[in-house]
């Protein structure tokens, strides 16, 4: 299957069995923790308002846009500390370029799952916010695919939107869904 | 015999990691420097003796790939050994970091058990 045959349902499927993947992955080989995910929706438009700790990572290529982790301070806390073996209390610079890092991975292992469908990608240097009340909006895109992951108690999510680099064949992932829909 | 490491990753958090997973694979470590890019790593390289570089890809300023290149084109540093660990797990990308001389190449997330694996049959 190359760019040009893959749809947009396609897509959204392969991008949820991607990020589960991914992030169980990451969480069992780096951190020794099993995460379980939660039922993945579409979201369109803007993202928030947010608070916590918010991790963006770029993807170029035949389908481009943007992956990104967020997470509440604490539980943002407690992946670095399992990251590095080190007891962190409240987010400072390692907190961030953990997150950064397990971003990285993560979202770089998805798509690496993507390339085998549509050709070479790349991926950016991740960009960690810390900070309350902020709204995200993926620019040229409708649609982020949200997969929740329960973390004590608590719930991280692993999202990315995605647009065809050739936009006009077949539009955005999102534009097909309405906000909250739900799959699987 | 203590081997000097340089590890290179302009993530903290991973230049951390490996040191971690180093002493835990056995590796006989002497000093371990650490760079965040390809221009502090060849910097690094003018001023110590390295035994052995593990390098990430994707980096600011300088990335491992042009890193590479430019340690197997120097005739003092050609000989080290240069392990790339990174997300990037494409077969293109492995490809060309062996063509350009890697030794190994290690894909994120990666366990103390893979980077010993991998360090078997560089170091005796």
């Amino acid at each position: 299957m190359t760019s040009s045959t893959i749809t947009i349902q396609e897509m959204q499927e392969l991008l949820i069995h991607s990020v589960k993947k991914s992030t169980a992955n990451v969480f069992s080989t780096m951190l020794g923790l099993d995460v379980e995910a939660g039922i993945a929706i579409t979201n369109s438009g803007s993202q928030g308002p947010t608070d916590g700790v918010l991790s963006l990572i770029g993807l170029t290529g035949p389908w481009m846009g943007t992956g990104s982790i967020s997470c509440s301070p604490q539980i943002a806390c407690k992946i670095s500390s399992a990251l590095l073996l080190t007891e962190f209390g409240a987010v400072d610079e390692e907190v961030l370029d953990a997150i950064g890092e397990i971003t990285n991975m993560v979202i770089g292992n998805v798509k690496t799952m993507l390339e085998e469908k549509v050709g070479s990608m790349g991926l950016s240097i991740p960009t960690v916010i810390f900070g309350r009340n902020f709204l995200t909006k993926c620019g040229g895109s409708n649609g982020w695919t949200v997969v929740p992951f329960q973390f004590d108690s608590e719930t991280l999510l692993v999202q990315v939107c995605l647009i065809q680099n050739d936009a006009g064949k077949q539009g955005t992932v999102g534009r097909l869904h309405r906000s909250g829909t739900d799959h699987e | 015999m203590a081997l000097d490491v340089l590890i290179v990753d302009d993530s903290a958090a991973i230049r951390k990691i490996l040191r971690r997973v180093l002493i835990q694979a056995e590796v006989p470590l002497g000093d371990v420097y650490e760079a965040g890019d390809g221009i502090e790593a060849l910097e690094c390289l003018k001023n110590n003796s390295v035994g052995l570089i593990f390098s990430d890809i994707n980096m600011p300023n300088m990335d491992g790939i042009q890193m590479l290149r430019e340690i197997k084109a120097n005739d003092l540093w050609k000989s080290i050994p240069v392990v790339m660990i990174s997300t990037e797990g494409s077969q293109a990308k492995v490809m060309e970091a062996v063509s350009l001389g890697a030794n190994g190449y290690v894909r994120k997330p990666f366990t103390a058990d893979q980077i010993k694996e991998k360090l078997a049959g560089i170091i005796q």
